[in-house]
């Protein structure tokens, strides 16, 4: 294993982390909810009255952040190396994946292990094999 | 109010995805790519997360409603079955083939990227395929809708 030291940032890193701990922390003492995303945009597909306005809430936060960031610094560039066909899978797997699993990132990775969930435990470990396991098949087996 | 902190919490949310570096998917593919340069910043990302997230949550679990009056809702499920494993093993896969989940996926649909679009307007078609099958099977199971 040989690290990257030119792309290694972990002062933002961190800086990050600490932003999405304290809005997923303001979520569960405010709102009384898990900051889940895919179980939060997912619930707006079977709308229950009454439920959906927080949801469409919190995902135009998530839409406007780049917005707000942008009052202060340029944004960062998102470099997406995949091409359509590939986003168009990836997108249909994260998906339907993440509510099977009910959960993604930041509901199970993020705020499971924050409460020391087995079960989020188990998923977390779950799909960073699976990521790490795609990312060494898509670009050292098939060498793309 | 309920709707005004959610929104307040979805920005800090994504502010805190674009200052970590995970709206940028290359960054994502390069914390994945364990064999080759290989970019640890990530990790970080989870621990500074997970070190405010603890502390909010052993709070949340002593209480039956948030600060604002609202029901707490943990969730309660304990199984770890074929769902869970499955389902994240799926998630993975498509974590690890595009570099987006599904926060960072909006968030950089909100920076104008039009591959964030392609990825969110399929992530919405996977969503919507699990709630179709999932109705079936309720359907099947109970016999009724």
């Amino acid at each position: 294993m040989n690290i990257d030291w030119n792309a290694y940032t972990p002062w933002s890193a961190l800086a990050g982390g600490l932003l999405i701990g304290l809005a997923a922390a303001a979520f569960v003492l405010l709102n009384g909810r898990i900051a889940g995303i895919s179980g939060i945009v997912g619930g707006l597909l079977r709308p229950v009255w009454g439920d959906a306005a927080w949801r469409v809430a919190f995902v135009a936060g998530l839409i406007g952040a780049p917005f707000v960031y942008l009052l202060f610094a340029a944004l960062p560039k998102a470099q997406i190396d995949a091409g359509f066909g590939t986003l168009v899978v990836a997108g249909v797997l994260v998906g339907a994946g993440s509510r099977y699993g009910s959960g993604c990132t930041s509901g199970h990775g993020i705020c499971g292990l924050s409460r020391l969930s087995p079960r989020s435990l188990v998923a977390t470990a779950t799909f960073m094999a699976a990521g790490f396991a795609t990312v060494f098949a898509v670009r050292h087996v098939f060498g793309f | 109010m309920l709707i005004f902190t959610s929104l307040l919490a979805g920005l800090l949310f994504g502010l805190g995805l674009i200052v970590a570096g995970m709206t940028n998917p290359a960054k994502v593919i390069g914390f994945l790519n364990l064999a080759g340069p290989w970019d640890p910043s990530l990790a970080f990302v989870m621990a500074g997360a997970i070190a405010v997230g603890t502390v909010a949550f052993l709070v949340a679990r002593r209480r039956t409603v948030s600060l604002l009056g609202a029901a707490m809702q943990l969730p309660a499920a304990r199984d770890i079955d074929r769902r869970l494993v499955l389902g994240s093993l799926v998630f993975g896969v498509g974590w690890g083939l595009a570099g987006f989940c599904p926060g960072p996926g909006l968030v950089a649909l909100g920076m104008g990227e039009f591959k964030a679009l392609v990825f969110v307007a399929a992530m919405l078609v996977g969503m919507g395929a699990f709630e179709l099958l999932e109705r079936r099977r309720r359907i099947t199971a109970t016999g009724v809708a």
